[in-house]
């Protein structure tokens, strides 16, 4: 069955609060509450709208945000993992790197010389394109990595 | 100046709803409001842009079948057209006042790059920013 525009809209308004405050926990029954959607449906019915489940989505912008933190400011990686929503230093190192690749103090150091001009557009859309692109569960991507071998994943943050 | 964009507009779900967006809670003016059987012709004005015209059209014949006219207002609910920016004096007062009057808004008003910015969507899903006009406007800034 197709979403109606009328639920759409609502979904889009659990994505616009999260896209708000990336750094705040936003567990399923708060987004469900957010779209007026069940908290059984929510997780499937924003999948379908934005093409990835929810918190994949918040971790795509919390880890934007960081990136952006280590390239634009001096704060130190600490900080900026506790302002961008995790709890933990170590799980924000190992998504970070699952992500992007290599870990935040590596990403500082090749990215803050680099001139940059992205004054000249507006701030949500220049954010929106430095996202990070998950197509796939970092759970998934560690896992292929570890070339077979089946782990138990964490699941904080995800 | 005669030349330029003279009208350019927005996929809205229902055109009262917009109408009654843009104009009592915007501020902007219905410049026209012309209907042909099921088409309405409708755009609006801001009051301190006379030469332009925002138009708010309701996907739908003549100009869209059943299925195209569905895909275009789920298309506008997710919040997947173009962006909007809307430019004011002072963004912090607009922000009080366009919250207080129930528009929903997606950014409260943030201070960067020598200006303020925020962030609200129409009813059908459209986004805005609210961008105060710099001043002077920053030139790039130095690495």
């Amino acid at each position: 069955m197709s979403q109606s525009p009328e639920l759409l809209r609502r979904l889009l308004r659990a994505k616009d609060r999260m896209d708000g405050a990336p750094h705040e926990a936003w567990p399923i029954h708060r987004l469900a509450q957010v779209s007026a959607v069940s908290e059984a449906h929510f997780a499937r019915q924003f999948a379908r709208a934005f093409g990835v489940p929810p918190h994949r989505y918040l971790l795509t912008r919390r880890i934007e945000r960081a990136i952006a933190l280590l390239r634009d400011t001096e704060l130190p990686v600490t900080e900026i993992a506790y302002q961008t929503g995790w709890n933990s230093l170590g799980t924000f190192g190992r998504i970070f790197r699952d992500i992007t690749g290599e870990s935040p103090s590596e990403l500082r150091t090749r990215e803050q010389p680099a001139p940059h001009g992205r004054k000249q557009a507006p701030e949500c859309l220049v954010r929106a394109a430095h996202r990070p692109d998950l197509k796939t569960a970092v759970s998934e991507k560690r896992r292929r990595k570890a070339d077979g071998k089946i782990e138990i994943q964490s699941t904080e943050a995800l | 100046m005669n030349q330029g964009v003279s009208v350019a507009g927005l996929y809205v779900r229902d055109q009262d709803e917009a109408l009654a967006f843009y104009v009592d809670k915007l501020g902007f003016r219905v410049h026209t409001d012309a209907r042909n059987g099921d088409y309405r012709w409708l755009t609006v004005q801001h009051p301190g842009q006379p030469s332009f015209q925002l138009g708010l059209f309701r996907p739908g014949p003549p100009m869209h079948d059943a299925a195209t006219a569905k895909t275009l207002c789920e298309v506008v609910a997710k919040g997947a057209m173009p962006p909007l920016v809307l430019v004011v004096d002072d963004c912090r007062a607009a922000y009080e006042r366009l919250s207080a009057s129930g528009v929903e808004f997606t950014q409260e008003p943030v201070d960067r790059y020598g200006t303020v910015d925020a962030g609200f969507r129409d009813p059908s899903g459209n986004g805005w920013k609210m961008i105060e006009s710099a001043a002077n406007p920053p030139s790039r800034e130095a690495p």
